[in-house]
């Protein structure tokens, strides 16, 4: 598992997402509330695909039912071919497509490395004294051998979500569910944090369903940018982001950039002004 | 390289500055404490002296030292000391035993916590002294009796807060474990129990407060031994400076057991700051 970083892991080649005509509608004492309309995307294996639309547009209701949290209306889901969502199933949440929370998750009750080991260990993958070295040479790796021991809540957010996402890696999972994951660090550890998820995406390859209302890190970090219609949720319009690998937050600058984000902005502000009409939140 | 030694040389200094500081903080605190004990004291004889209404009625404090002095050197007040000891520890440990899985349970199954809570929230209002009369009746012996009390006072305390405790865990740390691959058992045990562990310690520490309170009225009612009896003879007997003694001697009793509840919620929660 040390290896996780630099060699291809078990699960390369896989986290293939289908989503086909994806349905979701709460019911509710004041009648039946349409979260997602009729979503339909293939993501391909390895691919980086990021999510943007204003808040309550049902981003979140999406990556849930992928995750297996939330069951849909209608269509279906697969994980490389095999359903893992349609009406009447839902095939419980594992450690194949590991969230990472908005707020952060990480167990406060254990410290970091005991976070880290915690999903080889119940999954029974490794033995407990396996997965924590596994754990330590991780922290070695990407640098954070320092802060093994302490608790989370003694850490920046930052330093919390660069574990939080090593928790979810050491998994080998076929893809990451992100939510948001970098919504309350400020701009320069946000940067920081741009950096080393390039870093991790760059060298381990998983696919990545990555959730954010900010347009700037959805294009930086993503092979394609869906963008969301708001409430139903469906797919508005995908982009397809053709800056050279490896990324750096550097290229934010250069023209292509400046090109795509300035297409990003005509659509989603379409989608927000719709939102702010109907009394929803904006563009948080 | 150099650098990094740097590095570790500020942060080696930095640690070692917040540790001198915290230390002198703490001695300052325990010096604060005795100053508010001594000032205590010594409002008290001064009120006694000079003759304040009611408070000259009460011994004095040097006089409750006295009888404090005469109760240490008699092997009776060790055994009333046991004997209460005994008692509460029984009582707590059996409320605790019973109370943290209950609250657990309650908080974790929904259909299990409907079915309970009613009765329980009836049961609840109900004084724990309220049940002596009736406990005398089906309990063999006074011994168990007063134990049951005691179990009482702490249990819906413990109950209520390990309830709590559950039902105020983060949804997302328990998704996030299933999301890792852990099965409901796991989730129970890793997740539930140490997430609820804060307010379980909430519940145990309070209960224990009242564990005592309840031990001393039920040994005044139906004891032959014990801090409160001790208390409850002395006023029969007239012997004044003896009351305030056991009293003392059941507030240093019930600030004890408090402390060794706090020290063993440290130990079992590192992550916690001490309260």
């Amino acid at each position: 598992m040390a290896v996780l970083l630099e060699a291809p892991a078990r699960n390369a080649g896989t986290g293939a997402i289908s989503l086909r005509g994806v349905r979701k509608v709460y019911d509710s004492s004041a009648g039946a509330v349409e979260a997602i309309a009729d979503w339909t995307l293939e993501i391909a294996p390895g691919e980086f695909l990021a999510v943007v639309g204003p808040s309550g547009c049902g981003k979140t209701t999406l990556l849930n039912a992928i995750a297996g949290f939330d069951p849909v209306t209608a269509g279906e889901i697969a994980l490389d071919g095999t359903t893992i969502a349609c009406a009447g199933y839902l095939a419980p949440p594992g450690a194949d497509r590991v969230v990472v929370f908005q707020n952060g998750a990480l167990f406060p009750w254990k410290s970091v490395v005991d976070n880290i080991a915690y999903g080889p260990i119940v999954q029974r993958r490794m033995s407990r004294e396996q997965a924590l070295r596994a754990a330590h040479a991780l922290l070695e790796r990407v640098g954070l051998a320092d802060v093994a021991r302490a608790f989370p809540l003694k850490l920046s957010s930052g330093v919390q979500r660069r574990v939080e996402m090593l928790r979810a890696l050491i998994n080998d999972p076929k893809a990451l569910l992100l939510d948001e994951p970098f919504r309350a660090l400020d701009a320069i550890s946000k940067s920081a944090m741009h950096e080393e998820l390039l870093r991790l995406y760059e060298s381990t390859k998983k696919t990545i369903f990555f959730i954010t209302h900010d347009l700037d890190e959805a294009i930086l970090l993503a092979d394609r940018v869906v963008v969301s219609a708001t409430r139903p949720a469906r797919v508005k319009r995908v982009l397809h982001i053709d800056l050279p690998r490896p990324r750096s937050p550097l290229m934010t600058a250069s023209r292509e950039f400046l090109d795509l984000r300035a297409q990003l902005t005509g659509v989603v502000h379409e989608e927000a002004e719709k939102a702010l009409r109907r009394g929803e939140r904006e563009l948080a | 390289m150099r650098l990094e030694g740097v590095l570790t040389a500020v942060r080696v200094s930095a640690a070692r500055g917040t540790g001198l500081r915290t230390k002198r903080v703490g001695s300052v605190r325990v010096l604060r404490g005795v100053a508010g004990i001594v000032g205590f004291l010594g409002l008290w004889e001064l009120g006694v002296l000079a003759h304040v209404p009611i408070l000259a009625q009460i011994p004095a404090p040097l006089e409750v030292a006295r009888a404090q002095w005469q109760l240490l050197h008699q092997a009776r007040y060790y055994v009333d000391w046991l004997v209460s000891l005994e008692r509460v520890s029984a009582g707590f440990l059996i409320a605790a035993v019973v109370g943290v899985p209950l609250g657990l349970l309650m908080g974790w199954r929904a259909k299990f916590r409907y079915l309970t809570f009613p009765v329980f929230e009836i049961l609840r209002p109900i004084p724990p002294l309220a049940w002596v009369p009736l406990s005398i009746v089906f309990w063999p012996t006074t011994e168990s009796s007063i134990v049951f009390v005691i179990v009482l006072g702490a249990f819906f305390t413990v109950v209520l807060n390990t309830l709590a405790g559950v039902r105020a865990i983060d949804q997302r740390y328990i998704r996030a474990a299933i999301s890792l691959g852990a099965t409901p058992p796991t989730v129970f045990r890793r997740i539930i129990l140490p997430g609820a562990l804060p307010s379980i310690f909430t519940g145990l520490t309070v209960g224990m407060g009242i564990t005592w309170s309840v031990l001393i009225a039920a040994e005044i009612i139906a004891g032959k031994s014990g801090l409160g009896y001790m208390t409850w003879e002395a006023y029969v007997a007239g012997a004044f400076p003896i009351i305030v003694a056991g009293m003392f001697s059941i507030g240093v009793a019930g600030y004890a057991s408090s402390a060794v509840v706090r020290l063993v919620a440290r130990y079992a929660m590192p992550w916690t700051k001490p309260f």
